[in-house]
Parts: structure tokens; C-alpha cells; sequence
């Protein structure tokens, strides 16, 4: 318990971190991702097939490759550089860009199951009054989807959240889980950390499921 | 109401065939639609009167033959396919309102998405229809809380707030509880009175004799007969209209 308490502020400063990265990633994973299945579900062959081989690749390439990718692929060998001083900074961006390119594949998915309860006459009935496309799919289709899938959105953000205790594969290494590792390596195992590093997970990933459950009920479309 | 003879037709179908795979559901059709003309299209289930009826505003494509709209044929895709269709209004057998609207976004989703009307004056106008259409009470509600004659009641509405120069309707009471079709057929008899051009695949033979113009007979992917209604239901000349008729007529 001494190692909790003595590690907390560290290891909380860690925590905050995959807080941090993990709101950036849901905003941009949900923005990719959304314009993914609007490519998958696009009358246009080109657009959906650079969707489903997207979708493909990064859904089967395990995270932590994905991410090391980004480091020693991106990053080093092919420059994509966000900041020349601060190597930390350049490997947090890097993260949330592997992280938001990996679970957007991944939010694409639910969102097209989303569209699979839409019925078909939905989207007969917003042709038919002339909007375009991506109109039917922006004000008809997508909403309709979007609260069919709300709980299995929550799910891929629950699972991105506890990803991002493997940003170090980026080069990150100031996160929890990495703290963690820190920690251990100076103070032995300890269950106290391990056991304090899960609870906090717990106090934000349980609210995400209950709400995310509450607001699918709230918002269901009556048919 | 089709004495403007002279006047180019509002549709006009030329040798039109469509195939879904090895079946041929529309074989050779020649139709012309007026301005102003109530044409209602009867026939038995699976002789292709719904996918003539869709193939007017392309929700079918054809594979041979031309669909002229208005002296222009139907774009094929894009911005002109979606202007083409703001100007067809269409009523499906099974509503398809926006199940996540209200009904009078129902009705203002069009004339301010696609024609870019301010949210007022399409207000105003959406509520104008709704009382035309006897659903203004319930303006507020979500298509779920209403019966199924309220819902087609909405849709023709949705339809009438595009301006179109025509409503197609697809079986528009096939569906419904067979107390809640005559509220569905008033609001469209009072459409044909006022002039609007309507072509309507449906099997009630009463709105046939008090609406239209003229009758379509469709079976097996053909145009069969085509008559005043009159004249179809009193006197038709060929053995497939006379077999259909004596099944439906006698009860």
C-alpha cells in the first residue's frame, strides 16, 4: 500500500495522460470513422473499395504494430515529424494518430451495422424527395444508425481506452501503464499499484457503459 | 381535365424493358402520362405496375427504352437525378416517413434541404399541408404514435411540400388497416380534383371509377389494356383484363 500512496502522483499524472489521449482519439476515430462507412455504404465502387481495404488492413494489424509503425515507419524513416524539440510531443501525437486511425476502422464497422437497421425505404423515401447522397446518408440514414449503435460505439471506446495503455509502442512513454513498468522496475511488483491502476480505469470506463446503454435507450427509434 | 391535348405529355415511356436477372418485368412499355391526368395502374401482384411506377423517378433504372420528364429524359444520376426527383413527389406503400423526425420535420426536410426554403416559411407551409391532410393535431409527434392512415396522410403531404409536378403513388393503401383506407383515398381524390398529376398502382377498383382519367391494365410485364375507366370496368376487350376483373368484382 506505501508504494500506492508514495507512486500516486506520478502514476496519477500518468493516468491523466491516457485520459488526455483518449478524448482526442474518440473525437478523431468517431470523425474518421464516420466518413469511412459513408465511403463503404457509397453507390461509387472507388470510394467503397479504399474503404473495405482500409477497414481490412488496419482492423487485422494488431495496435501495438500499427503504433510502432507510426514511430519507427512514419516518424523516423519517412519524417512526419509534430515537433522537433520535445521527442515526448511528437511521440503523443503519433499515438493519437495510430490509436484514431486504428479504432476508426473499427467505429466504421459498428456505424455500418448502424445502417444495416436502417430499413431501405428510409432511404427510398429521402431519394425520392430529392436530396443527394451524402444528404440522405448526413440527415436520414447516419442519425438513424448512429442510435442503433450507441452501445457497441461505447464498447469500441471502452477497448480504445484501455489501448492506450500500449502507447509506448509509439514512444510515449509517460502513460500510466508505462509509469507502471517504472515503478516496478525500482519498487518490485506491486499489487496495491496494479490493483490502484485498475480502479481507476474502472471509475471511467463504467460510467462510459451505463450511460452509453442509458442514452441507446433514451434515443432508440421507434418503428 | 386531359382536354389540353395539344400539350406535350408530362411523361412519356418509349419501348421501355427492364430485367431483374433472367426475369423480364417490363417488356416493351409505351405510356404517355398528361399534365393534369389521374392514370391509375391495376393488374396482378408481380406484373411489374410498382416497378413501372419507380422507374419514373429512377428508383428503378431501365436497361433499354427512354423516360422523358417534362421534355427532358431522366438524368442518370447525380444533382440532376435529385432535381428530377424534388419535381416527382412519390407515396410508398409502406409510409417511409423519417422514423427519426416529427412530422412536420417530415414535411420541411425537403423544401429546406433541397430547395433551400427558410425554416418560416417552410414551417408555415408544412402546417398548411397538414391541415389539408387533417394530421396538423399531431404535427409534433414521431411517425410511430400514428396509426398507419395518418402516416400515408403525412407522406402525401411530404410529397405536396416539394411543389412536384407529379405524385407517384406505389400501393399507397396496401398496407394499411381497411378502416384507414377511405382517409387515404379522400385526400387523394381531393389531389385529383385539383388538377395534380398522379399516377397510382393500386387495387382499390372504387378510386379507379371516382379519380381516374384512365385505366392501365398491367400483367406480366406488359400494358395490356389501357381505357377510360368506364369503359375498362364495363367493357374490357381483352381475356386477361375480363379474368382479372371477374376475380376482384365479385365480392
Amino acid at each position: 500500500m506505501d508504494e500506492l500512496i508514495e507512486y500516486g502522483p506520478e502514476l496519477f499524472s500518468g493516468f491523466t495522460k491516457n485520459l488526455l489521449l483518449s478524448v482526442l482519439i474518440a473525437f478523431f476515430s468517431l470523425a474518421v470513422g464516420t466518413i469511412l462507412a459513408a465511403m463503404r455504404v457509397s453507390p461509387t465502387p472507388v470510394l467503397r473499395a479504399a474503404g473495405t481495404t482500409y477497414v481490412n488492413v488496419l482492423r487485422n494489424t494488431p495496435l501495438t504494430l500499427v503504433l510502432a509503425f507510426c514511430y519507427l515507419g512514419l516518424s523516423d524513416t519517412l519524417g512526419l515529424i509534430f515537433s522537433t524539440e520535445v521527442p515526448l510531443t511528437n511521440s503523443f501525437w503519433l499515438a493519437v494518430l495510430g490509436m484514431s486511425a486504428y479504432t476508426a476502422a473499427f467505429v466504421c464497422e459498428a456505424l455500418r451495422a448502424g445502417v444495416n437497421t436502417v430499413p431501405m425505404g428510409q432511404a427510398e423515401a429521402a431519394r425520392a424527395i430529392g436530396l443527394t447522397f451524402f444528404q440522405s446518408v448526413r440527415l436520414v440514414i447516419f442519425p438513424q444508425a448512429f442510435r442503433a449503435v450507441i452501445a457497441p460505439l461505447g464498447s469500441v471506446l471502452i477497448a480504445m481506452i484501455k489501448n492506450t495503455t500500449v502507447v509506448a509502442a509509439a514512444g510515449y512513454t509517460v502513460d500510466v501503464a508505462a509509469v507502471m513498468r517504472e515503478t516496478f522496475d525500482t519498487t518490485g511488483v506491486s499489487i496495491p499499484i496494479f490493483i490502484g491502476i485498475v480502479l481507476a480505469f474502472l471509475a471511467v470506463v463504467l460510467p462510459i457503459g451505463w450511460y452509453t446503454g442509458w442514452l441507446s435507450r433514451r434515443l432508440a427509434v421507434a418503428r | 381535365m386531359t382536354d389540353n391535348g395539344d400539350a406535350a405529355p408530362l411523361v412519356q415511356l418509349e419501348h421501355v424493358n427492364k430485367y431483374f436477372g433472367a426475369l423480364h418485368v417490363l417488356k416493351d412499355i409505351n405510356l404517355t402520362v398528361s399534365r393534369g391526368e389521374v392514370l391509375v395502374v391495376i393488374g396482378p401482384s408481380g406484373g411489374g405496375k410498382s416497378t413501372l411506377c419507380r422507374t419514373i423517378n429512377r428508383l428503378e433504372t431501365i436497361d433499354d427504352g427512354a423516360i422523358i420528364f417534362d421534355g427532358e429524359p431522366l438524368p442518370e444520376e447525380g444533382r440532376a437525378l435529385a432535381r428530377l426527383r424534388s419535381e416527382v413527389g412519390m407515396v410508398f406503400q409502406s409510409f417511409n416517413l423519417f422514423a427519426h423526425k416529427s412530422i412536420r420535420e417530415n414535411v420541411t426536410l425537403g423544401p429546406t434541404k433541397v430547395r433551400r426554403k427558410a425554416r418560416d416559411a417552410a414551417d408555415k407551409r408544412a402546417m398548411e399541408l397538414l391541415e389539408r391532410v387533417g394530421i396538423a393535431a399531431q404535427a409534433d409527434k414521431y411517425p410511430a404514435q400514428l396509426s398507419g392512415g395518418q402516416q400515408q396522410r403525412v407522406a402525401i403531404a411530404r410529397a405536396l411540400a416539394m411543389d412536384p409536378k407529379m405524385i407517384l403513388f406505389d400501393e399507397p393503401t396496401s398496407a394499411l388497416d381497411p378502416e384507414m383506407v377511405q382517409e387515404v383515398l379522400d385526400v387523394m381524390i381531393g389531389l385529383a380534383r385539383d388538377g395534380m398529376t398522379m399516377m397510382v398502382v393500386t387495387h382499390e377498383m372504387g378510386f379507379a371509377r371516382r379519380a381516374a382519367n384512365r385505366v392501365v391494365f398491367m400483367a406480366d410485364g406488359q400494358v395490356v389494356e389501357e381505357n377510360t375507366p368506364d369503359e375498362f370496368f364495363t367493357n374490357a376487350q381483352t381475356d386477361r383484363a375480363k379474368d382479372f376483373l371477374s376475380k376482384i368484382l365479385t365480392h
